[in-house]
């Protein structure tokens, strides 16, 4: 507590200096902004988030709306309007677990209160001259309705209602509530010879209107199609540019610094060249990569560390492990010693993966080697290709005599 | 091979500068009789000169490669080779079942471009590495029964033998290799080119369909 009120009181005093935001903050932190509130509401959240606001008990606020309701109607004016212009709190982010707890003991309490707002509609309409018994149904209607959709509101409806079939839903509920509403209005005021012209004109009115909106509101649409259209286009072009500028650019630039150092020349047009290729023609890398992916980025690296030409070449894909993992680290390392040792280059990878069998050969044209030559402390080919493959369970085979180039080949069994 | 005359070599690329890169790389081994920068060009000048062999870019102005292919089938006695930097499948792929008889990258080195274009005016195929990997993928074994099992699956051989052609093996190289000649290699290499091009496996299928060229 003491901790807390000293970092507020040193906040408070750096940004008054600063500006105008924290006496703001320090502002709400007394008193909460003027919300409808999410948790331990009854209808909509009116009561207990004007009660947060002013600092009063929830009880107090609630029993107001409903004796203002009771004596002139306007408590249910009044709770409406702040319901429709009072923002109601953003949902916190663990709401599906502070949901199922304080649920249970809400639902009787809700229908209570929504129980009120009948009374005080019915009385609302009693003293307004309404007695007759035909609109009852619309006022049960009409609360039922509220609850099915203030049920609707909270229960799952992210998860099995998609947005639009929601928004489908409550058009329709609408609808027929308006419908309703003047359905019954007319039934009531006036007899059935004039309904039937009431409903013939009410009819012709719609159509005029649908006829003269439909045209613009469809103009309107397609200007909104359009527009989007025309911003992810520009989107991605904004896109392509920043690329190009991060990338291209930048190493054309490299390049003309570097114009006197071939083999620095090389290695950044190969490495840019890369670079394009997979950004134009390769699908968005999984998270984490694949066996084939990483073999291409492996080969990349040695490319550019050591300044020659690998070609890649994979058939077949299958996700990470422990082995396929070892498998690419030993081909880098036998990518790595075709390119320190074979005298040439260029260097051939070729990576399969049929079924559960995994398969790398990496190949070289260049001056080969006499393998019973290798002294048994040379870590390259001893430790990290053939130990590292037969710790996995997997095997490594190297075939090469001098002048015949090279062939390192890496098997391994994914099970 | 060699002791025929020069072949006779169009190049179609939309790139000046590539084709003169070209010409250098080639020098005096093929004859070029003609050059063109997009398709009504290339149209007019391999139906005016008949060559032997046609270096043809993949991505033209006017429809690229395969609008060319499309536009010559069966009136010129020309063969075709695709020449191209792309990595894309659907564009090796289409270019070979467009009626290109091999595919190569335009890293390749002269001398090995010169053989393409020799081994391509011979009637034989020309895969690179990638274009062996793509087949390798797109007949993969473990698959659904086909409908044509002659046209739309590869024999073991003609899988070992791309094999070898992804893992960076010379025709002659893969000859040694499996024992065999190298006009065996050729033939085997040969069946897999008219299997690309005629089979309706689903992968095929597929990318020609995303070339619209089905």
């Amino acid at each position: 507590m003491t901790i807390g009120d000293v970092g507020e009181r040193d906040e408070s005093g750096s940004g008054a200096a600063l500006g105008t935001e924290p006496p703001e903050r320090a502002g709400r932190a007394e008193r909460p902004r003027l919300e409808r509130a999410r948790k331990g509401r009854l209808v909509a959240g009116v009561c207990r988030g004007l009660a947060d606001h002013l600092g009063i008990d929830v009880l107090l606020v609630r029993a107001a709306f409903v004796l203002l309701t009771v004596a002139s109607g306007i408590g249910v004016a009044a709770y409406g309007a702040f319901w429709v212009l009072v923002a109601s709190t953003p949902p916190p982010d663990a709401a599906p677990n502070a949901g199922p707890a304080d649920k249970p003991g809400r639902d009787w309490r809700q229908l209570l209160a929504y129980t009120a707002v009948a009374g005080g509609l019915s009385m609302l309409t009693w003293g307004a001259g309404f007695t007759e018994v035909a609109l009852w149904p619309f006022v049960a209607g009409a609360i039922g309705g509220a609850i099915l959709w203030q049920q609707a509101d909270r229960d799952q409806r992210q998860r099995w209602v998609l947005p639009l079939r929601q928004r489908w839903w409550r058009t329709v509920l609408g609808l027929l509530l308006v419908v309703g509403g003047i359905g019954g209005f007319v039934v009531r005021n006036v007899d059935a010879a004039q309904a039937r012209s009431v409903v013939i004109a009410m009819l012709v009115i719609a159509t005029g209107v649908a006829v003269i909106v439909t045209p613009w509101v469809v103009r309107l649409w397609q200007d909104l199609e359009a527009e989007r259209y025309e911003r992810v286009r520009s989107q991605e072009r904004a896109e392509l540019a920043a690329h190009i500028h991060d990338s291209v650019l930048h190493t054309l630039t490299l390049i003309q610094r570097n114009a006197h150092d071939t083999a620095e020349v090389q290695r950044l047009a190969r490495s840019q060249e890369r670079t394009l290729r997979a950004w134009l023609y390769q699908p968005k890398p999984e998270e984490g990569g694949t066996f084939a992916s990483v073999v291409k980025d492996v080969a990349g690296e040695v490319e550019d560390e050591r300044g020659v030409q690998i070609e890649v070449v994979v058939v077949g894909d299958c996700p990470l492990d422990d082995k396929v993992g070892a498998i690419v680290q030993a081909a880098r390392e036998a990518m790595v010693n075709a390119a320190k040792y074979s005298g040439t280059k260029e260097v051939s990878v070729f990576a399969e993966v049929e079924g559960d069998e995994v398969t790398i050969f990496v190949r070289d044209r260049g001056k080969g080697f006499d393998l019973d030559a290798v002294p048994e402390d040379r870590m390259g080919v001893r430790g990290s290709i053939i130990g590292r493959m037969e710790r996995n369970g997997g095997t490594a085979t190297v075939r090469t005599a001098p002048g015949e180039g090279t062939e390192v080949r890496l098997e391994i069994n994914r099970q | 091979m060699s002791e025929s005359p020069l072949r006779r070599v169009v190049l179609v690329d939309d790139h000046q500068m590539f084709r003169t890169g070209v010409k250098a790389e080639l020098g005096g081994s093929v004859e070029i009789v003609g050059e063109a920068g997009d398709v009504d060009e290339a149209v007019a000048v391999i139906r005016a000169t008949t060559p032997d062999v046609v270096l043809l870019d993949v991505h033209l102005p006017g429809g690229g490669g395969i609008e060319v292919l499309r536009r010559l089938t069966g009136s010129v006695p020309s063969r075709f080779l695709a020449l191209s930097v792309s990595d894309a499948a659907e564009d090796v792929i289409g270019v070979v079942r467009g009626g290109a008889r091999g595919y190569v990258t335009k890293t390749i080195s002269g001398p090995e471009l010169t053989a393409a274009i020799d081994r391509v005016a011979d009637g034989d195929a020309v895969f690179s590495p990638r274009l062996a990997g793509f087949v390798l993928d797109a007949f993969a074994a473990s698959d659904v029964p086909s409908v044509d099992p002659e046209l739309d699956q590869i024999t073991q051989r003609e899988r070992d033998v791309l094999r070898l052609i992804a893992r960076g093996y010379a025709y002659k190289e893969i000859a040694k290799e499996l024992f065999i000649s190298v006009k065996t290699v050729e033939t085997h290499v040969s069946s897999v080119l008219r299997k690309l091009q005629l089979s309706n496996r689903h992968e095929l299928s597929r990318w020609a369909a995303a070339r619209r060229l089905v």
